[in-house]
């Protein structure tokens, strides 16, 4: 669901099809993360996704209940030892998708922050220079 | 749409032709289960034929890389065929493309196994 409405406002704000699939795609990763690894599927806990477009950026920012998560702790995907592991690709895949990630341990809780640029703001400046 | 697998046998080769997602929970069970059943029969050289995945996230790329592990175990060998764009692209991203073979022609790919 948290996935089809990124798609919805990925769309809606003049994302490409396949910026719209990739943000899609975080947007998933991080709710899984937020379900799977944060709530520990504790039925109990929720988790929230808010979602805000500027001229700028696409924010989106997904908040778990769980203990936290150690983001020095999370392993490279791509280091040999790691590359043939099962799990441990959706913080990797989320960075590769947008612009910006932030992570933020709430104590307890995480709150995990996407921005994705529209190029506006890019393509402004270079109208201001001519 | 739910991920579907359905087997064809070439010679000694067994392609797995899937359609839908590959994803955390059915899509990436239904893959693992329809592996699992193949090696546990004796079929060790498997061509998985991605054609028709239209998506496929961290969970699914986990199982194709646990697929792959449990056949080579096995002495057997697992291949993949007719990546769409955006799944090239994530075993692209993840460094799993070189080490996956990937064929894009049906026949050469069968041929490519160890006789």
């Amino acid at each position: 669901m948290a996935e089809r409405k990124a798609f919805e406002i990925a769309a809606h704000g003049g994302f490409g099809e396949d910026q719209q699939h990739h943000i899609a795609m975080a947007v998933r990763e991080a709710a899984v993360n937020a379900v799977l690894h944060g709530n520990a599927y504790d039925p109990h806990k929720k988790f929230f996704v808010a979602y805000e477009i500027t001229p700028q950026a696409l924010v989106i920012t997904i908040t778990d209940q769980g203990k936290g998560l150690d983001e020095a702790s999370l392993p490279d995907p791509l280091a040999p030892e790691n590359l043939m592991k099962q799990s441990g690709r959706g913080i990797f895949l989320i960075r590769s998708f947008m612009d910006e990630v932030t992570i933020r341990n709430l104590h307890p809780g995480t709150e995990i922050t996407l921005v994705k640029h529209t190029g506006r703001e890019a393509a402004n400046a270079k109208e201001e220079l001519k | 749409m739910t991920m579907k697998a359905s087997n064809r046998q070439v010679g000694d080769v067994t392609i797995v032709d899937l359609s839908g997602r590959i994803t955390l929970g059915e899509g990436s069970v239904v893959l693992r289960d329809t592996v699992q059943d193949l090696v546990s029969k004796g079929n060790t050289k498997i061509l998985l034929n991605l054609e028709n995945v239209t998506y496929i996230d961290s969970s699914g790329i986990g199982e194709l890389v646990s697929a792959f592990t449990t056949v080579r175990n096995k002495g057997g060998e697992l291949k993949l065929l007719k990546l769409t764009k955006k799944v090239h692209d994530l075993l692209q991203i993840t460094k799993l493309y070189t080490v996956f073979d990937i064929k894009d022609d049906e026949a050469a790919a069968i041929q490519a196994f160890t006789k």
